[in-house]
């Protein structure tokens, strides 16, 4: 990653060309006792906040522009535009409101629902009011799974385009062992199901993780390819004896064992035992990748092959290992959409959860800590999307260029900064994972 | 792969040149194999393969239809693939491997379109020309690809581009009924598309891969969105005219060439021209050498005075301008309406031609015509029944792009700084 090391942070226009002066150093030898402490309790608040900083503004701007995409696209808007413009504002933001209230009581339920629902003491009314909530989990589970699966790619030095097909190829082998295998006890039976998810996106994961090592083609490329080849061979299975189910001429599969699904965390809500999974995935994964030798030879790699060369680790080995994880928690994305939602394969069961998973592993900065809130953050849009789409009539696309703009702000800190005119401290810098297809 | 001397570094490499060697004479043998015994399976010893080579309609020059004898056929193409293989197991083919693999190739594509035809007729005139037409949008792929990358510019949105391209040139030659008006819309939509990757990957320094994707994403995103909320209600605006087919006098009488290049839409004759167009610039003009400079060695082209990062804004907005137009094929030229990701991974196709055809604009004309006869093949297929899955032959684009970015057949090479920012001083 020779690129990486010395690029200093992007200049933020009019911010960052004049370089910030440390401020607690100068004032400590001269301002009364009082200052310093108060300027660096602030300066510790305000490091702490950087972090965040442009994550939160990165999704503030991405729905403001959402916003403006609706207003724009609003037919009373357009039509009102010539004669009445105050009108048509007041009819474009009308529709923004309810789309957006629609959106968030979709994803996080309302307050008065929830308060009604305790004041009644039913149960029913209580498991209906938590509702949204249990999607919005549900809907990040998959997320959490592909954010990992990429950020695991990026500290190991690759970028792990392919999540998508990975995630259809563990999908794969789990429907194939939740459909047939019988008569197994339930906890067995999941875990084989989990464990052959696993595999199969590590399998996906292989073949570039070998070639790289082999022949150093660029994974990018091979993984953008082997996504492609997943859709079109999943197409094939599902069409073959073996997977299609009986009396369907559709691309559908058998539908799993009972003793294969992952059962719900509460009775009466949708999400399942699949989140537990992926937030305990998470702890394991951070301690792979941060406490554990293996870990730090991920990591190397990632920073500094020659380095890590020099210190003896096997490159080669170490892109391999690392791209096969990173395939079999993508992997197990798809498996817990299949045991835990579907039931069965078809083409539906990813509505784009590995390219999601790029922006998770962005936002978060590839700590996996970081992947479960932003997860969480996609899955309430995935999981308002509907309510709003069937509420207001605004198509659920909306979310997906939400997130794309948000994906944009968060690779281009610069251009957030530049819109909000903040200062940068020469710390910070934009990260760039790729190498580029040359040489 | 650990690399401890200069001395130990020559070794792998040779050989890997053996083993590259020695798989792709398996390789032959193995097609050889396919040909002669199962191939042959199956087929009556009288039956004969005909192949019609007139166009629908009263052609110019009527060519009687092209007849073998299946069997035969098939034994003769196996016993010469079989050659082939044992001699580049022996001793290799040198510096002609690549003659030899379009050969084998060919050959063994016409085995199968015999095997096909066995018994019966079949108009291969019919399947050259849906060949072109569905080559023609991947072609416009690649140009763009190739433009974006020799100025040293990953541009994996292409198929965002062509996205957006189809749908505003299907909205703005509906609402202002005039086709033209639509495919200038189209290619500049494309071009501001670019002009983001380029401020993105140029200015903000964003790792590129991301920001095409991020442009993929809002491309899917934006057009399934206005296509819900806007064409939906309002049908009239997604009913573009469609380019008609224009048959270029004399030349199209042409047998065999004129069918197949010769009697298309304008986006034909656009692909064709851009095709030539680029390859000259590129590589017989000082704009060319300025660009490839640019994507070879950055910082020799600085020194000697080009202008970088210019010179990189200028491609990756042309590679726009000409995957907008691309774009347009899909509801122009094609079908005559919008749907929400018609493109189907037509852009990555068009990548894999780019790489296929080693970042040259011939060369990866070439392997949008091999990538659209896959694709021509994979519809036959499925209406005639052929017990190939067709999925195998979708696959083969990507399969194929594998392969040679993998080396394991011959290798190709990306421009040096492809991909990488580049930063003065």
């Amino acid at each position: 990653m020779s690129e990486a090391g010395p690029l200093p942070g992007p200049a933020a226009p009019g911010g960052a060309s004049t370089p910030v002066p440390d401020p607690s150093a100068p004032t400590a030898a001269t301002a009364p006792p009082a200052a310093p402490e108060g300027r660096s309790a602030s300066n510790a608040l305000v490091a702490a906040g950087r972090g965040l900083l442009v994550p939160v503004l990165s999704v503030v701007t991405a729905f403001l522009l959402g916003a403006i995409v609706i207003i724009l696209s609003d037919q009373k808007f357009v039509a009102q535009l010539g004669s009445d413009p105050l009108a048509a504002l007041r009819a474009g933001l009308d529709s923004v409101s309810r789309a957006y209230s629609a959106l968030f009581t979709g994803a996080i339920g309302s307050p008065t629902g929830y308060l009604d629902a305790f004041a009644s003491g039913d149960t029913n009314r209580i498991l209906t009011a938590f509702r949204p909530i249990s999607e919005t989990l549900l809907a990040a589970t998959p997320l959490i799974f592909t954010g990992l699966a990429v950020a695991l790619g990026f500290q190991s030095g690759l970028f792990n385009i392919g999540a998508e097909g990975q995630l259809y190829a563990g999908a794969v082998l789990a429907t194939l062992v939740g459909f047939s295998l019988t008569g197994l006890p339930g906890i067995v039976h999941l875990a084989l199901a989990i464990g052959a998810g696993f595999l199969g996106g590590a399998l996906w994961g292989f073949i570039p993780g070998i070639l790289k090592a082999r022949t150093g083609a660029h994974e990018v490329i091979v993984t953008i390819m082997l996504n492609y080849i997943a859709y079109r061979l999943v197409d094939f299975l599902l069409k073959t004896p073996l997977f299609q189910r009986p009396g369907r001429s559709d691309s559908i599969s058998k539908v799993i064992q009972p003793s294969a699904e992952l059962p719900s965390i509460v009775e009466g809500l949708r999400v399942d035992w699949g989140f537990i999974l992926a937030l305990g995935v998470a702890v394991a994964v951070s301690w792979l990748l941060f406490r554990s030798t293996k870990g730090f030879e991920f990591r190397a790699v990632g920073l500094n092959p020659s380095a890590a060369r020099y210190a003896g680790i096997s490159i080669g080995a170490a892109t391999v290992v690392a791209m096969m994880i990173s395939g079999g928690l993508a992997g197990l994305a798809g498996t817990v959409v299949i045991l835990g939602v579907t039931q069965s394969l078809t083409f539906g069961i990813s509505p784009g959860y590995g390219f999601d998973g790029i922006a998770l592993a962005l936002m978060a900065s590839s700590k996996p800590k970081g992947i479960i809130l932003a997860a969480l953050l996609f899955g309430a849009l995935r999981a308002g999307a509907t309510p709003m789409q069937s509420a207001t009539g605004i198509p659920t696309d909306l979310v997906v260029v939400i997130q794309a703009l948000v994906i944009m702000f968060v690779a281009a800190p610069a251009l957030v900064r530049g819109i909000y005119r903040i200062r940068v401290s020469r710390t910070t810098g934009t990260e760039i994972f790729s190498k580029g297809w040359g040489s | 792969m650990t690399t401890a001397g200069a001395g130990t570094v020559i070794a792998p490499v040779a050989r890997a040149a053996t083993r590259r060697q020695v798989i792709i004479g398996i390789v032959y043998l193995v097609l050889a194999a396919i040909v002669g015994l199962v191939l042959t399976s199956g087929i009556a010893g009288s039956a004969s393969s005909s192949f019609g080579l007139n166009p629908p309609g009263k052609p110019a020059v009527v060519l009687p239809s092209l007849v073998v004898p299946s069997i035969a056929t098939l034994y003769l193409i196996s016993g010469l693939l079989a050659f082939l293989g044992a001699v580049q197991l022996s001793r290799g083919f040198g510096s002609r491997w690549a003659i030899v693999l379009a050969v084998v190739v060919i050959t063994f594509i016409f085995a199968v379109l015999v095997w096909v035809a066995a018994g019966k007729s079949m108009s291969l005139i019919g399947i050259l020309q849906t060949t072109v037409q569905r080559a023609v949008p991947i072609v416009f792929g690649a140009m763009s690809g190739v433009l974006c990358e020799r100025a040293g510019v990953v541009n994996i949105a292409i198929e965002g581009m062509l996205l957006t391209g189809a749908f505003v040139g299907a909205v703005v030659g509906s609402a202002f009924d005039n086709i033209w008006l639509g495919l200038g819309a189209a290619g500049v939509v494309g071009g501001l598309l670019a002009l983001l990757l380029a401020i993105l990957a140029i200015r903000y320094v964003v790792d590129q891969i991301i920001a095409g994707t991020v442009i993929n994403i809002f491309a899917v995103g934006i057009t399934s969105f206005l296509y819900t909320r806007v064409l939906s209600p309002q049908q009239s605006l997604n009913q573009p005219d469609r380019f008609p087919l224009m048959a270029i006098p004399v030349l199209s009488d042409i047998p065999i060439i004129g069918p197949m290049f010769f009697n298309g839409s304008l986006f034909l004759y656009l692909a064709i021209i851009l095709v030539g167009l680029i390859h000259y610039a590129l590589f017989y003009t000082r704009w060319g050498l300025r660009v490839r400079a640019v994507g070879e060695h950055p910082r020799a082209a600085d020194t000697v005075g080009i202008d970088v990062l210019r010179t990189r804004y200028r491609n990756v907005i042309l590679g726009g301008i000409v995957a907008g137009i691309g774009g347009a094929y899909f509801t122009l030229g094609s079908t005559g309406s919008f749907e929400p990701e018609m493109t189907a991974g037509r852009g990555f196709i068009g990548l894999a031609a780019m790489i296929f055809g080693a970042w040259t604009p011939i060369g990866a004309f070439l392997a949008s015509l091999v990538f659209g006869f896959a694709d021509t093949l994979q519809a036959r297929f499925s209406i005639l029944n052929v017990q190939i899955p067709s999925e195998f032959l979708l696959m083969l684009p990507y399969v194929i792009t594998i392969i040679v970015v993998a080396g394991l057949v011959g290798r190709v090479r990306a421009p040096a700084a492809d991909g990488r920012p580049y930063k003065k001083g």
